[in-house]
């Protein structure tokens, strides 16, 4: 019985290939771009977790020298007195015309030896012997032809552009001797230890943790890549939500015939159950494929933003992952599941003795109103209370929400009610049988349309969010850097050498030296500076106080950044408390994009009276117009500094804009996707409802009204109803920019940006609009154009 | 050997809710196997409610219905729908057909859910409703005779213990509903089932075994 049953459900497919096509791509598409964002959120993620394990075990405490250089000696030292250390050797060299991180652990001893458990261990004699060289893919392509370099074992857990090596290699590798860099200091030591402060004071002690400065960012930008996942997944649900409620409607005639031939409910729903999972399969695996190929065209932009705006090292290439494969069929079934649950529900408790047709299907959404009309206050409602109530991301995407679902929940009440006033106007009676017409058949647009206003609000809140982003960081890069030159130091040795050098060819140097202060709010990062005009006249601030620079270069005074500012308070006119007995007044506050900490600045004197050790390793340079150029070439050549230590301004400009754009590009990509969706979702509408369109348009027809005329009306009622749900979606799209601009970036990222306006961007998307709403409606329009008036007669023959 | 009595309707009473009088009050008949027996009636007599509930397809309030030995009081929502499936048959005014299954399919469907397929006596009865050309066709394709003729076939491949039809040619010219009804008549006693059959006709009346006359809700 159950074979026969399916076998009668399967076969309506067969009869509706466009509705199937319209539920599986409807399904497809929406699976495709949720696994696609998770593709690349996953394959990021793997990339951080295996940058982690380079490193040794992510977080570790370990000894430097502000020399840069650790003695053999020292080493020795304090393993003699028991303490369990790593001994690191790490410098950059050049292999094989390629410059890369040369890391020389001891192997014997080092925590994070990049070899998976699948892997064969490498015996001791590959090690000690010639060595070995552990390098990722990429890396070992590039530094294949150096010569005299040991065997190369290539493997996914070393982090690209950084190669690892016993320390005996690195030292050949980097032509440094007798030296190591740091100590990473074990987990497990041995008890009543003395200090390290007494036995090697002149080292210090240090934190190194990779993911802390990248993983709230990281998290931001993964968060906000999986809301426009869910997004673009719950406008294709919209598609299949309406394609499942239309099929199970046409067939209510038929399921009732299988009730009334005896076949139990609970058997019939359990078939529906069935074919629906079915489909989801089918839809899931086309989406599947579907998403990897989109992950696979966005992935290097994504991995470009990633490694260039955060840091975070995350290759190119795609791997095709089980638990994402599975994950993305579990979404495509349980979305399914969501969007036909209700047609399944009606199903189960219809009547068998109820009449068919699709009127009832008409007459709830018509019911629906109030309903509609309750949810689009309540929702955007329970956002604000959200976001009132509670603090955090997850409040503000709540917010987002409230905001969308709550607009689309509107737009049926507001079309209808735009409908019937326009339908006062209508003098003529093909203009009258126009609204009447869009009035019946609205209900069964409904879904499609709130698709649409999703996907243009969406364009217009990201939209205006990424121009109001890009103007404010184009105005904030130029302030802020304020340096024509900038050189990165290896050791705090070097940096003194160079800056000694530097000092009679420049206006000026600027040395940029920070220490880690530990407060009771959590670490802060403090930078000193020294007094020069470059800071006075182009600082970016937000809030300052009267004699702002005069009392910082006085040591009296310091400076925040807005994340701190905003996270905690500290605006001017507040104390910082830097150290239980150093309280200094506030009296400025400076934007910091880019930057997911809290900062501030003090006078470098004060810095280093505070703390005598402080690291310098960064120097920024103010040079003569037209000099940066020579002078950068003339200190790499003379101090044989890898390409990367000197880095001029608008490099550094051209690259942080090059990779904001491709961020965005990222989203850019999604919003279209989205849009396209969303134009889909109409057009497979309009297609379902053909068939009941027939008994409106053939009495017009046969009134005189010719096929041309028809069409051409069809076409315009999808331009007006693009054109409506476009006007709507502006009010929709500039509440969901503020949102982003002024609670998710706030939560996210700890700044706000100014909300900026771009009215001919809205014109372009309106524009857009109505070519979405005149594509979808091409077809039908062309297929009634096209229709053979013995379609049409069959309308009024006794035997249809 | 199986008594003659098929079906008993022992003081039926039935009232929908919110309506002031009861559709059918008190009604008491019975059907010998093989037998075929016209219900008429007006518009609104409860002909249509009395075949519903025969069909095990709505509850009564009083009364009682057997079906063989099979007494429907007694019956959950899956016994009465294997009843529907296994002992009865069902052809409706509206034909009902499954609008996605071919003529073929439409055919052996019922006797398909009950899983008493006969393959020979589905080509039979093919071949005696002038479906064989049609068989490949899906019913928008047909017309409304043809459609009946379908779902008379459909009915009569499981060769039901009883046959409930609804104004069977009630949508259908009288030229269409003559050829319809005797096809009707002649399958009905070839596969041995009791006729129970709601007409507001008297000519279509005329051609069964007996005839009984609802009005208001009760028996004349």
């Amino acid at each position: 019985m159950i074979r026969t049953i399916l076998a009668t459900l399967l076969s309506h497919w067969r009869r509706q290939p466009v509705q199937l096509f319209t539920l599986l791509a409807g399904l497809a598409l929406a699976t495709a771009l949720w696994s696609a964002v998770q593709a690349i959120n996953g394959e990021a993620r793997a990339a951080y977790a295996e940058a982690s394990a380079t490193i040794g075990s992510g977080r570790a405490e370990v000894l430097v020298s502000p020399t840069g250089r650790i003695e053999l000696a020292d080493y020795v030292a304090l393993r003699r007195a028991g303490w369990q250390l790593a001994p690191v050797l790490e410098g950059r060299a050049r292999l094989g015309g390629t410059w890369v991180t040369v890391t020389g652990v001891d192997v014997l001893n080092y925590p994070g030896l990049p070899v998976s458990p699948d892997d064969e261990m490498p015996v001791v004699t590959d090690l000690l012997g010639d060595g070995l060289i552990f390098a990722h893919p990429e890396t070992a392509t590039d530094i294949g032809d150096a010569p005299d370099l040991p065997r190369i074992r290539t493997s996914q857990a070393v982090a690209p552009g950084t190669v690892l090596t016993d320390i005996s290699v690195a030292e050949r590798l980097l032509d440094r001797n007798g030296a190591l860099t740091r100590l990473i200091i074990l987990p497990d030591q041995p008890m009543g230890l003395t200090p390290l402060a007494d036995l090697a004071p002149h080292l210090r002690q240090e934190v190194r943790d990779p993911g802390t400065n990248t993983a709230r960012l990281t998290d931001s930008f993964h968060l906000n890549l999986t809301a426009f996942g869910l997004l673009a997944f719950a406008v294709g649900l919209f598609i299949v939500h309406g394609a499942i409620g239309l099929a199970f409607e046409q067939r209510r005639g038929a399921l009732r015939t299988l009730r009334a031939l005896g076949v139990p409910v609970r058997q019939l729903a359990l078939c529906l159950l069935a074919e629906l999972m079915i489909l989801a399969l089918v839809a899931g695996t086309l989406g599947l494929i579907l998403g990897y190929l989109i992950a696979a065209a966005l992935l290097p932009d994504v991995a470009a933003s990633l490694q260039g705006l955060y840091g975070a090292p995350v290759t190119g290439g795609l791997a095709l992952r089980p638990e994402w494969a599975a994950a993305g069929l579990a979404m495509a079934m349980a979305g399914t599941l969501a969007a036909g649950a209700r047609a399944l529900w009606r199903m189960i408790r219809l009547p068998i003795l109820e009449g068919a047709g699709t009127a009832g299907w008409v007459d709830a959404a018509q019911r629906n109103t109030v309903r509609l009309l309750a949810l689009g206050l309540a929702l955007p409602l329970a956002g604000g209370l959200a976001v009132w109530a509670f603090d955090g991301l997850l409040a503000g995407f709540a917010l987002l929400g409230g905001l969308l679902l709550g607009a689309a929940a509107l737009l049926p009440p507001l079309m209808s009610l735009a409908i019937r006033v326009a339908a006062r106007f209508a003098r003529r009676p093909v203009a009258e049988w126009i609204w009447a017409d869009l009035r019946a058949f609205l209900p069964g647009l409904s879904l499609a349309l709130m698709a649409l206003l999703l996907a243009l609000a969406t364009n217009i809140g990201v939209g205006t969010m990424v121009s109001s982003f890009r103007y404010t960081f184009t105005g904030w890069l130029d302030q802020r850097l304020a340096s024509d030159l900038y050189v990165n130091a290896q050791s705090d040795a070097e940096a003194e050498t160079l800056a000694a050098w530097l000092a009679p060819r420049v206006q000026a140097v600027l040395p940029i030296r920070s220490a880690e202060f530990d407060r009771p709010d959590g670490d802060l990062r403090v930078y000193g500076i020294v007094d020069d005009t470059i800071y006075r006249d182009s600082w970016p601030m937000i809030a300052s106080a009267p004699d702002l620079w005069s009392r910082l270069h006085a040591g009296e005074a310091v400076l925040v950044n807005e994340q701190l500012a905003r996270r905690e308070g500290y605006w001017p006119g507040t104390e910082l408390d830097l150290t239980p007995d150093l309280h200094l007044p506030v009296v400025g506050v400076y934007s910091d994009y880019g930057n997911p900490s809290g900062q501030a600045i003090l006078s470098l004197d004060l810095l280093e009276d505070l703390r005598p050790d402080l690291p310098y390793r960064q120097i920024g340079l103010r040079v003569a117009p037209g000099t940066g150029p020579a002078l950068a070439a003339d200190l790499t050549e003379r101090f044989d500094l890898p390409p990367d230590a000197v880095t001029d301004n608008a490099a550094i400009k051209a690259a942080s804009l090059a990779i904001f754009d491709k961020t965005f590009l990222v989203t850019g990509a999604l919003n279209a996707l989205t849009l396209g969706v969303a134009g889909f979702a109409i057009l497979t509408s309009l297609l379902t409802l053909w068939t009941q369109r027939l008994p409106q348009i053939a009495p017009l027809w046969a009134m005189g009204l010719t096929r041309r005329q028809l069409a051409r009306i069809e076409l315009m009622r999808s331009l007006a109803l693009a054109a409506v749900t476009a006007l709507v979606a502006l009010p929709v799209g500039l509440l969901l920019a503020w949102a982003l601009l002024a609670v998710i970036n706030v939560e996210a990222f700890g700044w706000r940006l100014p909300m900026l306006l771009f009215p001919v961007d809205w014109l372009r998307l309106f524009a857009l609009a109505l070519v979405t709403g005149a594509a979808a409606a091409a077809l039908p329009a062309l297929r009634l154009y096209r229709l053979p008036p013995s379609e049409l007669l069959k309308v009024f023959a006794q035997e249809r | 050997m199986d008594p003659p009595v098929l079906l008993t309707l022992t003081d039926l009473t039935k009232t929908y809710p919110g309506a002031d009088r009861p559709v059918l009050a008190g009604v008491t008949l019975t059907l010998d196997r093989g037998q075929s027996l016209a219900l008429t009636g007006e518009s609104g007599s409860g002909k249509s409610t009395l075949l519903h509930l025969t069909a095990a397809l709505d509850a009564f309030d009083n009364g009682e219905i057997t079906l063989g030995d099979t007494a429907y009081s007694t019956l959950t929502d899956t016994t009465r729908a294997a009843l529907r499936r296994d002992r009865l048959a069902l052809v409706f005014q509206q034909f009902n057909l499954v609008p996605s299954l071919t003529v073929a399919q439409n055919l052996a469907l019922h006797a398909r859910l009950a899983g008493r397929e006969e393959a020979d006596w589905t080509a039979h009865l093919t071949d005696r409703l002038g479906l064989t050309d049609l068989t490949h066709r899906y019913p928008e394709h047909l017309s409304g005779g043809q459609q009946q003729r379908v779902a008379i076939g459909r009915a009569l491949a499981l060769r039901p213990a009883l046959l409930l039809a609804d104004e069977p040619t009630g949508s259908l010219d009288e030229a269409t509903s003559d050829t319809v009804m005797a096809l009707l008549l002649d399958l009905v006693a070839e596969a041995g089932s009791a006729l129970l059959l709601a007409t507001h006709s008297p000519r279509i009346a005329g051609l069964l075994d007996r005839q009984t006359h609802l009005s208001r809700g009760t028996l004349t």
